[in-house]
């Protein structure tokens, strides 16, 4: 203890004490901070109904009014399709926890069973895109090269070049499309969720759209290569450069300090 | 010299191979002479020392591998389509420099890693001269007689970011097509003669197919040549005026401490050089910069988001993208696109006030005396508070260009992150520059206390009649000199409103100010009065027993 | 400890062996001045300095950084050889690497690394580590110096005649002939590139009276049934194709992006009339720089530019929202033919692209 009180001045005191703090924040954070997947268990039990219309009735009516119709808070799902439902439903998107600009992908609350009902009655509602088949967005089926191109000219400009998302305005963003289901990626481009444009069939063509997810998945999944080595997320130059600015000068000038030191000294006795 | 026949010079017959190669190359170059002033001559160490010889060896890295890549690489914009062995690009319409860099990148074995080297050397050089004159900048190193060195310091880093500049175009891709595009249009921005220009730089109307090979001779042979030349000349001017060092004990501003060239800095320097160009090797091993193939070929009607420069253009891209948008119609119908000319403008005035600075500070301080001590930052608060002030500045304009990745990743508004940089740029540098000033105001006291009263040990001590004190360990004298060798230059005086014959002065408004600034520098807010003898005397003979 | 302390005093112990003396080779007044320069400290020797096992262990250490340094030039020779350039080696944590960059790049690394790391440890711990102090000497030359060289120059001015305007036409005539020589240069600079004909190229695209618009996807001209609301398009002039050897000047000023909105949410009666049907075709040149500006938000009908921001509402017009543009999008007036196709009907009204100087 005394030779801890004597230590107290020292002149790296100061940083041990910070870094223990910081280790210590970082410590509680970690056991306290609320874990991700405990809201989705809280209202799976509220999901019971079998029939879609049910299902809509307690899920969605609130904000899309009783006949799918719309309100102030939804669009109207009339003539939306079952795609729409499929995409919306499937990746957690909807229904939305609060209104927002930007519905966030959450852990998905319904069975494939439930969604199938639900798209269903909104089909119901008004002609609109069906779920495709799987055969029709089937990467192996496409071509990455020409789907590369189609990407540039009618996506990248908002989820990047490969597909890592990018900014809109006023907190909107193009989302990462890393590792996402194929049949997912077809549906939004055909029916445009949220801010993003649609794409139909008759723009961009079905195997133009199986192209695209060609590409993407040569090029964002687990399983693309990165030949260069490790990524930086692929965010371009801004990532770089932070690299530089952090690791690489301090890699160097860590190096720098070694070059320069003196040489321990043997003690004086 | 002399008329008389030199006998024929004797010949160390029995001397080693080595001594002889010396001998005669001292007969056609004078080695020994050369040898005598410089072989011994002395380096101080210091890390921060070190970090122009990382600028150094960044460039002969860059030389190194980019004559590597010039072997393969096509400098051409004709139209190609590909059929390399990079399956997600085969059938593609694209340029042979888009090409040929695809072909580096996966058919020449070691080109991918040759072409990260040359682009992580890139970003690491940038960062070097950075690091390097913020080192310079804060210990005043740049003060007489190095005001030329720092200019060519200066010209290195304005040609190091034109040379990233037309390197990172070369391989038109898409991304670094967008940038010749930026160019394009900031040429066009510019009044009167932008359209000509434009048409001239870029061989008719943008992208035409010359621009790349422009690019490329500029990139490859000019930039690096121009280079070449100031770097010698940068370094010459270092061995002349012999390093700074720091003060301590021993080391005065008459004299340099420290090692010798040969052997000691011969083994540090070369091996830092092995050093630097290992550590970059393992970075482009590990981690991948500027992917091009996945990018694609550059079409002007094609953007990805995440359209950026590398990093050391980010602070003009920021610059452009705080912009509003202004535009004016001026009479006679003539437009100007003050959108991009504002930042055109102010871009290479806030590179100008760092270039300048030297001059700036040697005209308020009217100080003429050659200073070979490098300061301690804190014993200079104004000046390095303007640093860091304009270190903040930066960091503004480089967060308001990527302002859209900070956005994604910290879930901001791309429109508040704007905002918030347009008002910064103003309001912050002066925020830090107070700060600053503040802080090394504050080290300077904590200095004196330690000058004065010694170290605080956080021993407690408890004194015969009942008082508690902490116990303080006095200074060494190699310490105490050091924490009070800097000089405190008096501030300057306007000086008596009439000369001694009563006839009023004329004091001119440009020295009003100078006095003022001056003050500001060497007043009562910009230094701490360092310790006197008399003082350090006073305190240690009445507490001798602290 | 304490007493330690106490007993490192700072006046003359007798520990330090080096006689403070200042630069005039007097004795430091350091009675005086308590801030007198001590004098370079004395040397202190290293362990391996005093330990010959020491500096035997450094000399080994030396000898094996530069021998895992001839290895690692070995196997960088047989990656070269040995790894095929296509293969995908997952490498923790790195991802799915190509593994001959991987291995070339350390090898390498660790060849040069090891080779510096061995002339510097050398240098460290076996080397002299004797600091020595060399005398700087002023940089300006003495008076008599100056006064030598200005005589020089003086002779020198007088002998050529230049100096006192004896020979004032030669002077004057070299002035003129080395100041008019470098125009020749610059005359030749002027045909790096065509004249600009007063901006005249960057006003004309290839739209005009009745072309069609061909969606960049299929190739094939669209119509108006082709587009639901809130689609987005990226278009083409018909007679445009990606073979041109003008494709890439071509396309710079006349690709376009249409979008399809209710018509009662077009704000602009200009706009909607331009447009058919509440399908709007807008230049998708940003009027700031030059990026396409493609960043549609079907619903807000905002169109972003992803290089510095710019937002123009395409419901209003194309009207700047924030960023650094200065103007609208031009918009292109569009029509439906007799075969049912959307088509243009003329160029655009004003220069699409970046602002310059001549655009009015």
């Amino acid at each position: 203890m005394k030779k801890l009180s004597a230590r107290r001045r020292h002149p790296l005191a100061a940083f041990v004490v910070l870094i223990f703090a910081l280790a210590a924040t970082g410590g509680l954070y970690a056991a306290l901070a609320p874990a991700g997947e405990a809201k989705a268990d809280a209202s799976e039990t509220s999901i019971a109904i079998e029939e879609g219309q049910k299902l809509y009735a307690v899920g969605c009516a609130s904000c899309h009014g009783a006949g799918g119709q719309g309100s102030s808070d939804g669009p109207t799902l009339v003539g939306v399709g079952a795609a729409a439902v499929d995409f919306q439903v499937s990746t957690g998107r909807m229904p939305m926890q609060q209104p927002g600009p930007q519905a966030p992908t959450k852990p998905n609350i319904y069975t494939e069973e439930e969604i199938a009902q639900l798209a269903a009655y909104i089909a119901s509602l008004g002609p609109g895109p069906g779920v495709p088949e799987p055969a029709a967005y089937d990467p192996s089926e496409g071509n990455a090269a020409h789907g590369g191109e189609l990407f540039r000219t009618n996506c990248s400009q908002c989820h990047n070049f490969t597909g890592q998302g990018g900014a809109l305005t006023h907190g909107k963003y193009a989302p990462n499309l890393h590792d996402v289901d194929p049949k997912h990626i077809y549906q939004a481009m055909l029916t445009g969720p949220q801010a993003m444009p649609s794409f139909p069939d008759a723009v961009l063509p079905p195997e133009q759209k199986r192209d695209i997810i060609a590409w993407l998945t040569a090029v964002n999944t687990s399983e693309s290569p990165s030949e260069g080595g490790f990524g930086l997320g692929g965010f371009g130059p801004v990532a770089e450069g932070l690299f530089a600015w952090t690791i690489g000068i301090g890699l160097l000038v860590a190096v720098a300090v070694w070059v320069a030191a003196h040489t321990a000294k043997a003690r004086k006795s | 010299m002399s008329t008389t026949t030199n006998p024929p010079k004797e010949t160390r017959s029995g001397a080693p191979a080595g001594e002889k190669v010396a001998d005669w190359a001292d007969g056609r170059l004078g080695v020994y002479t050369v040898a005598k002033s410089n072989m011994r001559k002395i380096f101080p160490d210091h890390w921060s020392f070190l970090l122009g010889e990382i600028c150094l060896y960044a460039f002969v890295i860059l030389l190194l591998t980019g004559v590597y890549l010039t072997l393969f690489f096509v400098p051409s914009m004709a139209e190609i389509e590909y059929e390399g062995s990079y399956i997600p690009m085969q059938g593609v319409l694209m340029s042979e420099a888009y090409a040929s860099t695809l072909n580096i990148s996966f058919d020449v074995r070691g080109g991918l890693l040759m072409r990260e080297i040359h682009h992580w050397s890139a970003l690491l050089f940038v960062v070097g001269i950075f690091f390097h004159m913020m080192r310079v900048f804060f210990t005043g190193a740049f003060r007489k007689p190095r005001e030329i060195n720092w200019l060519f310091g200066f010209a290195l880093l304005v040609l190091a970011i034109l040379t990233g500049l037309t390197g990172y175009s070369l391989p038109d891709d898409l991304l670094s097509g967008v940038g010749i595009r930026f160019m394009e249009g900031a040429i066009l921005s510019v009044p009167v003669v932008g359209t000509w220009l434009q048409m001239l730089v870029f061989g008719g109307e943008f992208p035409g197919s010359l621009i790349i090979p422009r690019f490329f001779v500029a990139h490859v042979l000019l930039l690096p040549g121009l280079m070449l030349g100031l770097l010698v000349a940068h370094l010459l001017l270092v061995v002349y005026h012999k390093h700074t060092h720091f003060a301590g004990p021993g080391r005065t501003n008459d004299n340099v401490v420290g090692m010798p060239l040969f052997p000691v800095y011969m083994a540090k320097a070369g091996g830092f050089f092995f050093l630097v160009f290992g550590v970059i090797a393992m970075i482009a091993a590990t981690t991948s910069i500027n992917p091009v193939w996945v990018l694609g070929p550059y079409r002007p009607d094609q953007i990805s988001t995440n359209a950026q420069p590398d990093w050391y253009l980010g602070f003009s891209e920021g610059l452009v993208r705080m912009m509003p948008g202004w535009e004016m119609v001026i009479p006679g119908g003539y437009t100007l696109n003050l959108g991009l000319l504002v930042p055109l403008i102010v871009f290479p005035l806030v590179f100008a006030v760092i270039a300048l600075y030297p001059f700036f500070e040697g005209w308020v301080t009217k100080d003429k005396r050659e200073h070979h001590i490098a300061e301690r930052p804190r014993n200079a608060p104004t000046r390095t508070a303007f640093g860091v002030a304009w270190l903040s500045w930066y960091f503004v304009a480089l967060v308001a260009g990527g302002n859209d990745i900070w956005a994604i990743h910290f879930d901001l508004s791309i429109n508040a992150i704007t905002w918030w940089t347009r008002i910064s740029f103003f309001v912050l540098p002066v925020v830090v520059f107070i700060i600053t000033r503040r802080i090394c105001l504050g080290l300077q006291r904590r200095d004196r206390e330690k000058v004065l009263h010694g170290r605080e040990t956080g021993i407690i001590k408890r004194l015969p009649h009942g008082e508690f004190i902490e116990v303080h360990e006095p200074l060494s004298a190699e310490k105490r000199y050091a924490l009070t060798a800097h000089d405190q230059p008096q501030p300057a005086e306007i000086g008596p409103p009439v000369d001694e014959n009563g006839v009023p002065r004329k004091v001119g408004v440009v020295e009003k100010l100078r006095v003022r600034i001056n003050r500001g520098y060497y007043g009562p807010s910009g230094q701490i009065p360092k310790p006197t003898a008399e003082e350090y005397r006073e305190i240690t003979s009445g507490h001798g027993h602290h | 400890m304490s007493s330690q302390i106490e007993s490192h005093d700072d006046v003359n112990d007798g520990k330090n062996p080096v006689p403070p003396t200042d630069e005039a080779g007097l004795p430091a007044t350091r009675e005086h001045d308590p801030f007198a320069d001590p004098g370079l400290p004395a040397h202190k020797p290293r362990i391996q300095d005093l330990d010959e096992r020491a500096a035997k262990r450094s000399e080994r250490v030396v000898t094996l950084l530069f021998t895992v340094s001839m290895l690692a030039t070995v196997g960088f020779i047989l990656s070269y050889a040995l790894i095929p350039i296509d293969a995908i080696t997952y490498i923790w944590p790195f991802g799915n690497v190509s593994p001959l960059n991987f291995s070339l790049g350390m090898t390498l690394g660790l060849a040069l690394f090891c080779i510096g790391a061995g002339a510097v440890h050398w240098s460290r711990t076996l080397m002299s580590d004797e600091e020595s102090a060399q005398e700087r000497h002023p940089i300006e030359a003495t008076p008599v110096v100056k006064a030598a060289v200005m005589e020089d120059f003086r002779k020198g001015t007088d002998e050529s005649g230049i100096g006192f305007g004896r020979r004032k036409m030669i002077r004057n005539s070299m002035v003129g002939a080395l100041a008019l020589v470098p125009l020749s240069g610059i005359v030749l600079l002027r045909d790096l590139g065509p004249s600009p004909e007063g901006g005249a190229p960057l006003r004309r695209t290839m739209w005009g009276e009745g072309t069609l618009i061909i969606n960049e996807n299929t190739g094939q001209p669209l119509r108006p049934e082709d587009m639901v609301v809130g689609s987005l398009v990226q278009a083409m002039p018909e007679g445009l194709d990606l073979h041109d050897h003008h494709f890439h000047e071509e396309i710079a000023k006349a690709a376009v992006m249409l979008v399809r909105l209710e018509p009662e949410d077009i704000k602009d009666q200009q706009s909607a009339d331009w447009g058919y049907e509440g399908i709007l075709c807008y230049s998708k040149i940003c009027t700031h720089i030059g990026c396409p500006a493609t960043l549609y938000e079907q619903q807000t009908h905002h169109a972003l530019c992803p290089c510095h921001q710019s937002t123009f509402d395409l419901s209003d017009g194309a009207r700047v929202l924030f960023g650094p543009a200065g103007h609208a999008l031009p918009q292109l007036r569009i029509t439906v033919n007799e075969d049912g196709y959307l088509a243009a009907m003329g160029d655009f009204e004003e220069p699409p692209g970046p602002s310059f100087w001549e655009r009015g």
